[in-house]
């Protein structure tokens, strides 16, 4: 279920591109200019048929003779209009491609910003692709509405404006004829175009289904070769391709048949005027000049005619990007940073102090029923519990990733709300369970944590935190390359960078979400030491997925069902019946210990 | 990226295109006679136009009276060029496309073919996303200049008959047509040529802004507890400024070559006007033959640009061509013997001093397997026990012949498997391996794999495997299908599959890759236990103390070598290594089993505290 703002969806089509074209005002800036720009070029295509309709009447068939000398300015005139008109254009679509382009970079960057402003839940709530496309592809179907479907559909109307009234001017019986030519043409190109438009969504979806077969055939080469179903696998993909082939030849077929269409009926419109101009000039209410340029005069109606639905396409194509793109703009971030009103965090020892905390999902039930907790400062803090006691609910409470429903959770007795996020996220740093890695060098991900720190502070960092060895092992060091996501290194591997870039951030208050439970046992036991060092001097909450890390710590909170049921060293914990007894139980059977 | 059209790459992209006109040239023929259709029409339309002003239009104008025999003349000359038009068009695209569809099909069959005939080594070596590219867009470009072909054929055409045509009416006039056109057509090219590595790197910077994205929601939650949203927005917006940039350096090619191109057979129209009134004057043409001309000036500036739209294309199409063809043409299938095994009874394997490298040739690069050396008697089962990365896979691999070593042999029933025919070894070794590999298709189509099975067999395989109970629960059963790469069924189930689609085949030597990973230890101990029931030998690949206390014999390998053989318990006692590893294994299987009991249960409730994972 998306948490995103919705309402967009319910606005007009045309208040949706409005306040679309209002959140871009880089492309509102001087549009009136592009505009009349725009429909200067289009009266350069009914120059040609102008100046053949005068040279014929005026020039060639003046009274006692051709008329050179009108002939020359005539064409003269039309020269100087038919450059202007060129310039106008050259202008028209510079300034068009740099408004556009420009405001809609800037509507991308606000958007992927907002993005990243919305809370955890808010973004969890999207599929990522989703997320990524509203500041990617919808983006792009707008500009493509903004420069060409938007363009053609003002120069288009405005040609076809133009054109009838400069027919009108000629014969208005001639207009009407062509218009009722052309109008069943708009119809019936419409009905084919719509099934165009279905026979190429059956040419993706057959060429989906191909490149997953050919996928097939090569993710699963090795069961192929070890039961020899090569023959069987070549058949899937013969059929495959043979559905997409056919799936192509029809859309092929659909066009071919209809992209000519508005050629005959072009021709047809063309015919008639022939024969009413004919009729009509003999009545002496046309002149041969008018009766020609009418000719050139139809041409320029054909391409209006067929780029019209493609026009209507693209524009339901723009509102519906507008609607992605508004839908992550209207959403007001659900955990909001109080920004430059926000108070700033003194450096030195964390204290914690939960207050009443309750928490539950959006409908969903209460995860934690009024929790009261204190972490003093310096302390190190162990949170166990089964899955679903909230003990991962607890940090991110406790590092603001969520807030609570009521309650108050409060840092050296500030509450976190009104904490800036610039302060906030620099002396708390939570290293989550899965440890996400940027597509860069092990150095760029680690200096993640701290930007400006320089390649010694990095390996100093690992150092301290007893990978120096693992580092050195490393054949290409800090500058490996993790790859995407940080695939090129081991589950375990990746934890130990996401340590150390928490590490690098130097915190106060660090908190750990089972953050080494991929990590091999035997680097586990040295890393845990380390940790012991580092977190000293500093308020630690780690999320224990092990017992050794409740041993080691100060103090265990152990949760149950929602509510803190214990609390206390280990070894007092251990010596009474109860919840963490019973975990330390069940830990102990399991290692067979 | 193809930057420019030289002329090696013209001729490189000619020779493609001869390859499509060789394959199909029927088709080819068709579409290219549309063309010319499609271009003698177009100066024909011209020409009927001037040919109606001259004979219908003015008469008629300068008499005040017309017949209606001329008028319907006159309308039947337009309608009909133009329905030979349309004819000519329609032709052409279908045609023309017909054609490039049936080259990209063709050369689809053929790419797929040679992944299935070409050996593992060689899929090890090449990426994924790169043969499927290959199979895919490569192909799609190569034969993408089909398309325009017939077009540009068609206007090389009509630009002849529009030069005889004008040449015919008047020489000054026709001056000015060789002077505008071949301007269009060169401005054209260079239009294509500047534009063609802006838009592709406009499409590049595309992807990238798209990765970025991705990657940066990806790591939303790093990037929020750190407080990176500044610098994620920065790294974002520098992305978005290049394409940004680009994008309107595109604009302003288009911007200025557009209105060139359309200012340019306008300019060419007033000039015919203006020369044609001196011409008319002197009685070298008429009205119809200026009317003609000018409408022919207007008609062909659309058209022409149609030959820069092919070369634009054959860059492309080389590299995809070129790319097509080292798939084609890669070397490395298995060479294959005639020999043939038994049909009947467990089989006996010999691992004969082994060793195996990856890298170009199997036999180089560093040794993964170094003179391993083992034999399985007929119906025993053996266990292969080894840290990550001690090359157990690759040997799993080698005993199917998923490759071969690079010295060394391994034989089944005492033959050479290099020496086997094809299709020998897939009847009598069935591998199941670590990950495990469905098709999208049904239960059925993937326990069968092309093979004839009767029901009660698959039956049979499935209890063994202990997949009776849950594809009986299947909505249609054994005809269910199960979703690309089995995304509809959880890891244990998939793994059960897998090896019940062995154990249909009834194998001899049954190979199992730590096949039971994602099984519930229970079921794993009466899938083993039934695996004792069958007649055939085992090699199990296995980390579990359980599953290796099932075997006859274990074979300790360390580093690609062999550490040790013997019985499991001996084993313990005197290989310290060996001890050291099956605890350490034990132990992390424990801690693994708990965290995997916890996060199932955690995805279970997903809207409950995993929202974050």
């Amino acid at each position: 279920m998306t948490m995103l703002n919705e309402a967009v969806l319910h606005e007009g089509a045309l208040a949706t591109a409005r306040r679309g074209l209002r959140m871009t005002p880089e492309f509102r800036r001087g549009l009136a200019l592009t505009l009349a720009l725009a429909v200067a070029a289009t009266a350069g295509r009914v120059v040609i048929p102008v100046a053949v309709q005068q040279v014929i009447d005026h020039g060639l068939g003046a009274p006692g003779g051709p008329d050179l000398g009108y002939v020359r300015n005539a064409v003269a005139v039309c020269v100087v209009a038919v450059l202007l008109t060129g310039v106008a254009a050259y202008l028209m679509n510079v300034r068009l491609y740099r408004s556009t382009e420009t405001g809609l970079a800037s509507l991308r960057v606000r958007a992927f910003r907002h993005v990243h402003d919305l809370s955890m839940l808010t973004q969890s709530s999207e599929r990522r692709g989703a997320l990524v496309s509203r500041v990617t592809a919808d983006v792009d179907q707008i500009s493509q509405f903004m420069q060409w479907g938007g363009l053609m559909l003002l120069v288009s109307t405005a040609e076809v404006v133009v054109v009838t009234g400069l027919m009108a001017v000629y014969s208005w019986q001639l207009t009407l004829l062509v218009w009722a030519s052309f109008i069943p043409l708009a119809v019936g190109l419409r009905f084919f175009q719509r099934r165009i438009s279905r026979a190429y969504l059956v040419v993706r979806e057959r060429m989906g289904d191909l490149l997953s077969v050919v996928g097939e055939a090569v993710v699963g080469a090795s069961v192929i070769k070890a039961y020899a179903a090569e023959a069987r696998t070549a058949e899937r993909v013969d059929r495959a391709v043979e559905q997409s082939k056919r799936a192509q030849t029809r859309a092929q077929a659909l066009v071919a048949m209809t992209f000519p269409l508005s050629e005959v009926v072009a021709a047809v419109a063309t015919a008639a005027v022939v024969v009413c101009g004919v009729l009509l000039g003999v009545g002496g209410t046309l002149s041969a000049g008018e009766l020609v340029a009418f000719m050139f005069l139809v041409t320029l109606f054909v391409s209006p005619m067929q780029t019209a639905t493609e026009i209507l396409n693209e524009a339901q194509n723009a509102v519906a990007g507008w609607r992605r793109v508004l839908g992550v703009l209207d959403t007001e971030p659900d955990v909001a940073d109080p920004g430059e009103s926000g108070r700033t965090l003194e450096r030195g020892p964390v204290a914690v102090d939960f207050e009443g905390v309750v928490f539950g999902y959006p409908s969903g039930p209460t995860v934690l029923h009024g929790v009261d907790a204190r972490i003093e400062p310096r302390a190190r803090v162990a949170v166990v519990g089964e899955t679903g006691s909230g003990k991962t609910t607890f940090a991110k409470l406790l590092t603001r990733l969520m807030d609570p429903v009521s309650g108050t959770v409060r840092i050296n007795g500030v509450p976190l709300r009104e904490i800036a996020f610039s302060s906030l996220r620099e002396r708390v740093v939570i290293v989550p369970q899965d440890g996400f890695l940027f597509d860069a060098t092990l150095a760029e991900n680690i200096r993640y944590g701290r930007l400006g720190a320089t390649d010694e502070e990095i390996a100093a960092a690992l150092g301290e935190l007893g990978l120096g060895d693992w580092l050195e092992g490393l054949p290409k060091g800090l500058d490996t390359p993790v790859g995407q996501r940080g695939e090129s290194l081991s589950a375990g591997e990746r934890q130990l960078v996401a340590l150390a870039r928490a590490y690098l951030a130097d915190p106060d208050l660090l908190v750990l979400d089972e953050a080494t439970s991929a990590v091999d046992p035997a680097t586990e036991v040295r890393l845990q030491r380390a940790l012991d060092g580092v977190t000293r001097g500093r308020t630690a909450v780690s999320i224990a997925h092990r017992l050794s890390t409740a041993q080691a710590a100060d103090e265990v909170l152990v949760f149950d069902r929602g509510r803190i049921v214990q609390r206390g060293p280990h070894a007092e914990l251990v010596a009474v019946p109860g919840v963490y007894a019973d975990l330390h139980a069940s830990w102990t059977a399991q290692r067979g210990m | 990226m193809p930057e420019r059209v030289d002329p090696q790459i013209l001729r490189a992209g000619l020779r493609v295109l001869g390859v499509a006109i060789r394959a199909e040239p029927f088709v080819f023929t068709l579409s290219v006679l549309a063309s010319a259709l499609y271009g003698g029409t177009t100066v024909a339309s011209a020409w009927v136009l001037g040919w109606v002003t001259q004979e219908t239009i003015l008469p008629a104008f300068e008499r005040g009276d017309t017949t209606a025999g001329a008028l319907a003349a006159a309308a039947a000359a337009v309608v009909g060029v133009a329905v030979l038009k349309a004819v000519g068009v329609a032709g052409r695209r279908f045609w023309a496309g017909l054609m490039q569809y049936r080259m990209q099909a063709a050369y689809r069959r053929e790419v797929t073919r040679r992944y299935l005939e070409l050996p593992l080594a060689w899929h090890q070596r090449h990426p994924t996303g790169q043969l499927l590219s290959n199979a895919g867009a490569d192909v799609e470009a190569v034969w993408a200049p089909i398309a325009p072909m017939p077009m540009a054929v068609g206007v090389v055409f009509m630009l002849v008959t529009a030069a005889v045509a004008i040449l015919l009416v008047d020489l000054p006039l026709a001056l000015i047509g060789f002077l505008i056109f071949p301007a269009v057509a060169v401005l054209n090219y260079v239009y294509q040529r500047r534009l063609g590595p802006k838009a592709a790197r406009a499409q590049q910077l595309r992807a990238q802004v798209s990765e970025v994205a991705h990657e940066s929601f990806e790591g939303g939650l790093v990037v929020k507890t750190l407080g990176r949203e500044d610098a994620e927005t920065e790294r974002f917006a520098t992305q978005a400024r290049l394409l940004r940039d680009t994008n309107i350096e595109v604009g302003k090619i288009r911007g200025l070559f557009d209105p060139v191109m359309e200012t340019l057979p306008r300019l060419g129209v007033l000039a015919v006007l203006l020369v044609g009134a001196v011409r008319l004057d002197a009685g070298a043409i008429d009205y119809g033959e200026l009317v003609q001309v000018s409408y022919l000036f207007t008609l062909l500036a659309w058209p022409i640009r149609a030959l820069g739209w092919v070369l634009a294309e054959l860059p492309r199409s080389v590299v995809g061509w070129e790319r097509v063809r080292a798939v084609l043409d890669a070397e490395g299938s298995l060479p294959y013997g005639e020999a043939a095994l038994g049909t009947a009874g467990a089989a006996g394997l010999e691992v004969k001093d082994v060793r195996y490298g990856y890298g170009e040739d199997a036999g180089q690069g560093a040794a993964v397997l170094d003179g391993v050396d083992f034999t399985v008697a007929p119906g025993r089962t053996v266990a292969i026990v080894g840290s990550t990365g001690s090359g157990k896979s690759t040997l799993a691999a080698l005993l199917v012949r998923l490759v071969d070593p690079g010295a060394g042999a391994v034989l089944v029933d005492g033959v050479d498997v290099r020496e086997l025919a094809p299709g020998q070894v897939a009847g009598a070794v069935s591998l199941v391996p670590q990950e495990t590999f469905l098709f999208d298709d049904t239960v059925r189509g993937n326990l069968l794999l092309g093979r004839d099975v009767p029901d009660e067999e698959l039956w049979a395989a499935l209890r063994l495997a202990q997949a009776d109970g849950f594809v009986s629960g299947l909505p249609d059963g054994l005809d269910t299908r199960i979703g690309e790469r089995g995304a509809t069924l959880s890891g244990g189930q998939r793994q059960r599959l897998a090896l019940a689609r062995a154990l249909a085949r009834r194998p001899r030597l049954l190979v199992l890759d730590d096949a039971t990973s994602s099984v519930d230890p229970r079921v794993e101990a009466r899938i083993l236990r039934g695996l004792r029931d069958t007649r055939s030998s085992v090699v199990v690949i296995a980390y579990r103390k359980a599953t290796i206390a099932l075997a006859d014999e274990v074979v300790h390998l360390d580093r690609g070598r062999v550490a040790g053989r013997g019985a499991h318990a001996d084993l313990l006692e005197r290989s310290p290594g060996y001890r050291d590893l099956v605890n350490a294994y034990e132990q992390a299987e424990q801690e693994q089993q708990a965290e995997q009991a916890e996060k199932a249960e955690k995805a279970g409730q997903a809207a409950d505290e995993d929202v974050t994972a």
